[in-house]
């Protein structure tokens, strides 16, 4: 028993940095935008959010500094893309490329440049990110550990997939939106901002990621600086926007079932499934890869996908 | 936001397509993209509190100052080049492979069986057949993501994506498991290749790049001078065009991916019996992602696809170089690649439209449609 409550509380853990990928994605992906920079932006967000607690002590200062330099790296894309109607996908490419590659160069030069030659987060701040703990709650027996352990990253992703479900399905302004994904023309002529829209959908998704990043850097690291602190999670975060069906909330269970996928190795017992590691790190791709076909091959229309998905939107073509 | 009523205010500046530039201010317009994104990176490189002159010219110098070194910027541009030659083709048709990745490990998973295996055959014999397995698996695990697409209309994107880390598992599981070399303790890895199963070196580097020079010529005269090249670019502009023309769209979707991820795997077959004489998980060295942005900076001209591809070689030696006298990451490297493709990008957008701002009276009338000239 408490064996399987230490694989779900580890899995939760895991999955964690994937949900606020996945959570930025769905945001970029629900106004058209394929972005492929979520690696990138997530790992602009790790260096900010890294340097920035290091340097303020504070928790909020650093998520702040996370969503900021990861919504900036975010406009550079929409900017791109939105106004200047680049190639989405060879956009996102290069700002992957771009945000690993200044984020390892940032994080060197000040890994270089701080006074102990380490990057190490200090007390302060590491307290305030250690897994909570509510005297009563935290301590029952199992939902204790299940439902009140956690650091606070993973309380704040579900809350953001939780607003985002209320916004998207429940508010005008979050049908607009999507309807801007299904069909930027029709949703112009109705006299909806779709360039307003597209920015602020794309900034806000890019900084959800950039949250997802500091998670990476300041706990899954330590919170001691790591080249390539992101380790490709990104790129599984776009994998589960397909898994989680375009729905924040499912993302929250996508992001802890692909979590758990990606410790399980540790947990099985190899005496009696005795499957390779690389097994189970490929189970992710592998299902999703299951999920994009099977999808594609039912006749029935997915309305979850955003129809003009990957295409840009040009007003004097419509 | 209710906002029902009809605006039909024209916006101050719009945004109208423009008619074909001439060549020389297109390529004039990259050119300035081109001096922007470097007075972007030198003021990167200001910031981090260096001389940008100095720092440029050191990349330049680091990357070709003596023989070694050209060879080693030589030995970066191989992989480079002839993955974007692999993705420009399925790019031609819109067929957006992002999967060169995934195909580059297959390929010198197909290659390394025999590098691995028969060893002992005759040499040029082995290097033909690792070459053909190479193209082989690099081939297949392109086909696959064409099949779908051709049948059920899967999105090749998201596709590619997912067969890129599928491959990668393939590697660690056959390093940890299967091919483990035994002599090596502890540590998981596959044994270096015999050297009967290396690619053997011309003026210093790996034949590799004669491949590259060569394949340079192939995919050029394919794409401008084949029937199925011509295919491959009306499939490209309209897929419905293509089928009113009666082309099989089906079947140039298939064979374009099938060679598409040939190319790649045989990249892969060069990286792995040429480079690294092993296989390892490191096998593309990132060169899957970079070959895109190089391809779409070359916009798919295969000879324009050698000149960037030299250019990000000597970036990406001269930043080892930036290293090891400066002490600066070799990932700015990465960072300037960013920016330039970021201007670049940006510049397309000039080239294709032009800005109109609205007229004071009569509304904004469009005239002069086909643009100044």
């Amino acid at each position: 028993m408490e064996f399987i409550i230490n694989f779900l509380v580890a899995a939760v853990a895991a999955g964690t940095p994937l949900l606020f990928g996945t959570l930025g994605e769905i945001m970029n992906e629900k106004v058209g935008h394929l972005n492929l920079g979520v690696e990138g932006m997530m790992s602009i967000g790790a260096c900010a959010g890294l340097l920035a607690g290091y340097h303020t002590d504070n928790f909020i200062i650093a998520l702040a500094a996370a969503f900021l330099a990861a919504a900036l790296s975010a406009l550079v894309y929409a900017l791109l893309t939105v106004t200047l109607m680049a190639n989405q996908n060879v956009t996102g490419l290069t700002l992957t490329i771009f945000g690993i590659g200044l984020s390892n160069f940032i994080g060197i030069w000040a890994l270089e440049h701080s006074e102990t030659g380490t990057l190490k987060l200090p007390e302060m701040i590491t307290a305030q990110m250690r897994d909570i703990h509510i005297p009563g709650l935290s301590d029952l027996p199992v939902a204790g550990p299940l439902l009140f352990s956690y650091s606070p990253f993973v309380y704040i992703g579900i809350l953001i997939a939780i607003v985002l479900a209320f916004y998207l399905n429940k508010t005008k302004s979050g049908l607009n939106l999507q309807a801007i994904g299904h069909n930027p023309g029709a949703a112009d002529a109705a006299g909806i901002k779709v360039t307003q829209y597209k920015y602020a959908s794309i900034l806000l998704g890019g900084g959800i990621c950039g949250i997802g990043g500091a998670y990476c850097a300041m706990i899954i690291n330590g919170g001691v600086w790591v080249n390539n602190n992101v380790g490709g999670l990104g790129w599984i975060a776009v994998a589960l926007v397909i898994f989680a069906n375009w729905k924040p909330v499912n993302a929250i269970g996508g992001s802890f079932v692909f979590g758990a996928l990606r410790i399980l190795k540790y947990y099985v017992p190899k005496s009696i499934f005795p499957l390779p590691n690389a097994f189970y790190d490929m189970m992710p791709f592998l299902i999703t890869a299951l999920i994009l076909v099977i999808t594609s091959m039912r006749k029935k229309r997915n309305l979850s996908l955003p129809a003009h998905l990957g295409n840009n939107y040009f007003r004097e073509e419509r | 936001m209710s906002q029902n009523h009809y605006n039909d205010r024209e916006p101050v500046i719009r945004v109208v397509k423009r008619a074909e530039l001439p060549d020389r201010q297109i390529t004039l317009l990259r050119l300035l993209a081109l001096i922007l994104a470097l007075a972007a990176g030198g003021l990167f490189i200001l910031c981090v509190g260096y001389n940008p002159f100095v720092i440029y010219g050191t990349i330049l110098s680091g990357a070709l100052r003596s023989p070694m070194a050209i060879q080693a910027t030589v030995k970066i541009i191989i992989p480079l080049l002839i993955t974007s030659l692999g993705v420009t083709l399925a790019f031609k048709m819109r067929f957006w492979n992002i999967g060169a990745e995934g195909q580059i490990i297959m390929g010198a998973v197909f290659a390394s069986y025999f590098a691995l295996f028969h060893a002992n055959w005759n040499h040029w014999v082995l290097i033909l057949v690792m070459a053909a397995a190479g193209m082989i698996g690099g081939g297949l695990w392109g086909l696959l993501p064409a099949w779908f697409k051709a049948n059920y209309g899967t999105n090749e994107t998201l596709f590619t994506l997912m067969l890129n880390y599928k491959a990668l598992h393939i590697v660690s599981w056959l390093q940890d498991g299967p091919w483990r070399d035994p002599g090596s303790q502890g540590f998981a890895k596959i044994a270096r290749f015999d050297k009967n199963a290396s690619l053997d070196k011309v003026l210093g580097v790996h034949f590799g790049w004669i491949i590259a020079l060569i394949l340079i010529v192939i995919v050029y005269v394919y794409l401008r001078y084949t029937k199925q090249g011509y295919e491959i670019s009306v499939v490209g502009e309209s897929q419905e065009t293509a089928r009113y023309a009666g082309m099989n769209v089906k079947k140039v979707l298939l064979r374009t991916m099938l060679l598409s991820g040939a190319v790649c795997g045989l990249c892969g077959m060069i990286q792995a019996t040429g480079s690294d004489i092993t296989l390892t998980t490191g096998v593309t060295g990132g060169v899957g992602f970079t070959a895109i942005i190089v391809a779409w900076l070359s916009q798919l001209n295969p000879v324009t696809i050698l000149i960037v591809s030299v250019l990000f070689g000597i970036l990406e030696k001269g930043s080892s170089v930036i290293q090891s006298s400066f002490g600066l990451s070799t990932d700015c490297a990465d960072v300037l690649q960013g920016i330039i493709l970021f201007f670049v990008l940006g510049c397309e957008f000039f080239i294709r439209y032009r800005l109109v701002a609205r007229k004071k009276k009569d509304g904004g009338k469009e005239r002069n449609k086909g643009g100044e000239r």
